[in-house]
């Protein structure tokens, strides 16, 4: 089956900085495809790229089969850019309907789908009120709601929840999981590693414009095994010295957390049985021990830290 | 549904209309942008003309002619920086409408604008008691200048800048020179050879020789080139428009 975003060796440069370093990946249909990297990596470059709205300096891209920036290509696509705003001086429901008049959908059919767009984000009621008396989250949800009036086979977001109220961002992780079920290709651009690990069903890792991973977010957490850690409290915590907890075998780095350690190791079952000898021998009583698997923000960091090192 | 096909020449120009009726909606729709639109040029001509002792068969062309070029080339020219520092800009350039359209729409409704406005001294000619001959023609005449005029402002936002000030003056320092050498305070066989020169450089030139044949009975260059000019400054401005804001605007993002 054709991949709905297919992407071989882009490269993006603006002067002697390279934004997108020849990056190839694709997405297949009905996925849920999370872009991740710290600011300036170039995610916006890329997504940019792929929307049509810049054309890379070499390697291709194309959406269903269409080079990206085509018409055609674009009329498959939603777009949700960073940073983004409806027309202010248009009302919500203006906004709504120019957008079906750029993508071509008839009148009645845009009316409907604006409706249930509408409803379903919350802005029904505020629909004929100027998009300037909107709050951020409103302004968010209205641009989400213009992308999907098209009802397109490709979405494409870029930081869609970036300083959000909860609501908002809670209201756009709900619809983005129930356009995924419909079947909707997605690729969401996000620095915020909770979000990618509930929503997606891969994750690419970019750093200084290079991918530097792509898998599932549990596959990935796995680049980061060294950095499972194991969470102790102690009765009479100011009795226990840190240095001693170090020492323990397989441990690579103690934090204090109030009045817990955490403890990292690549040993799991090793530390544990360490910590209880060690409880044992200081007089000390365990009163909680978890076991704690690593994040995909410590994947990250590990990915991007290691990326890092080679440069 | 039925399958959309953007690449359609008729859905773009759909397209082009929606943006038309957007511009119209939250640029040119507003009370101070229409008194102004009327004032000002009313206010310039008045000027030039007040103790001259002109007959209102000469002053109503050139009011005409002024009001056309200066409400047709008010607000074109900064439609596209304001969206870019309004950050509108880039969901717009994620739509499936050729850059073409887009500048095409904006043209369209700095167009209906300037038509619109120049109802005003048609009407306060003909209450005054102006007669116009070859109604049809003079119709035409207004029609391709207000295009031509539309499409003029369209060129003067080309800069890739985002401040409309900046694209203000680079209006300003074109619209009032080209006023004051296109034969409306000056018929043109009354200037000198060189200001003559300068004059057919001027799209608005053609539009005041074919507003005073109507009204005055007297034009000065044959009806055909008049209306070539207007035609060839059209497509020109459109071209210009067209390809080089191809080149700018992925530098406004």
């Amino acid at each position: 089956m054709m991949p709905a975003i297919e992407v071989q060796g882009l490269t993006k440069r603006y002067g002697e900085v390279v934004a997108v370093d020849r990056i190839s990946f694709s997405v297949h249909e009905g996925e849920l495809f999370g872009f991740l990297g710290p600011n300036g990596a170039g995610k916006t470059t890329t997504v940019r790229i792929l929307t049509g709205i810049i054309q890379s300096d070499s390697g291709t891209a194309r959406i269903k089969g269409f080079p990206a920036g085509s018409l055609k290509a674009k009329q498959l696509a939603g777009v949700v850019p960073e940073m983004a705003n409806p027309y202010s001086d248009l009302s919500g429901w203006e906004n709504l309907m120019l957008m079906a008049a750029l993508y071509g959908i008839p009148g009645r059919e845009a009316q409907a789908r604006g409706e249930r767009l509408l409803e379903a984000l919350g802005l029904l009621e505020r629909e004929a009120s100027l998009v300037r008396t909107y709050s951020k989250g409103m302004k968010q949800r209205l641009i989400l709601a213009m992308a999907l009036v098209s009802d397109p086979e490709v979405l494409f977001l870029d930081e869609p929840t970036s300083g959000l109220d909860v609501q908002s961002a809670r209201l756009i992780r709900e619809m983005l999981r129930s356009l995924k079920v419909e079947g909707k290709t997605i690729f969401l651009t996000t620095h915020d590693m909770d979000e990618a690990n509930r929503l997606c069903d891969r994750v690419a890792i970019i750093n200084k414009g290079r991918l530097v991973a792509i898998d599932t977010p549990e596959r990935l957490k796995l680049v980061a095994s060294g950095r499972q850690a194991v969470e102790v409290s102690f009765t009479h915590a100011d009795g226990v010295n840190p240095e001693e907890l170090a020492r323990l075998p397989g441990v690579s780095e103690v934090q204090q957390v109030g009045d817990k350690f955490r403890l990292y190791t690549a040993d799991l079952s090793g530390l544990v049985v360490a910590l209880a000898n060690y409880a044992c021998s200081a007089g000390l009583k365990i009163v909680s021990l978890n076991t704690l698997a690593p994040s995909l923000e410590e994947a990250f960091l590990a990915l991007t830290d290691e990326e890092a090192g080679d440069g | 549904m039925a399958k959309l096909e953007p690449d359609l020449i008729w859905e773009q120009f759909r397209r082009a209309l929606a943006i038309a009726k957007k511009d119209i909606r939250i640029y040119y729709s507003k009370g101070p942008v229409v008194v102004f639109g009327v004032l000002f040029p009313i206010f310039l001509f008045l000027a030039f003309s007040i103790g001259r002792h002109l007959s209102i068969d000469f002053m109503i062309p050139g009011l005409l002619g002024m009001i056309l070029f200066f409400t047709a080339t008010a607000v074109s020219p900064i439609v596209v920086p304001w969206e870019t520092q309004a950050r509108t800009l880039e969901r717009l350039m994620a739509c499936p409408v050729r850059l073409e359209a887009i500048i095409f729409g904006d043209v369209l409704a700095s167009f209906a604008f300037g038509l619109a406005i120049a109802l005003v001294p048609i009407i306060i000619g003909l209450a005054l008691g102006v007669t116009v001959s070859g109604g049809a023609s003079f119709a035409l005449a207004v029609v391709l200048a207000g295009l031509c005029f539309a499409s003029l402002g369209n060129v003067f936002s080309i800069p890739p800048t985002n401040l409309p000030a900046t694209v203000n003056m680079i209006a300003a320092a074109v619209r009032f020179p080209v006023v004051f050498i296109s034969g409306i305070f000056v018929p043109l066989d009354e200037l000198p050879a060189w200001g003559r020169a300068l004059a057919y450089i001027s799209p608005l030139t053609y539009f005041t020789d074919l507003a005073r044949r109507a009204i005055q009975g007297r034009g000065h260059l044959p009806l055909a080139l008049d209306f070539a000019a207007l035609i060839a400054f059209t497509f020109l401005f459109l071209l210009v428009a067209m390809r080089l804001h191809k080149r700018t605007m992925p530098r406004r993002i």
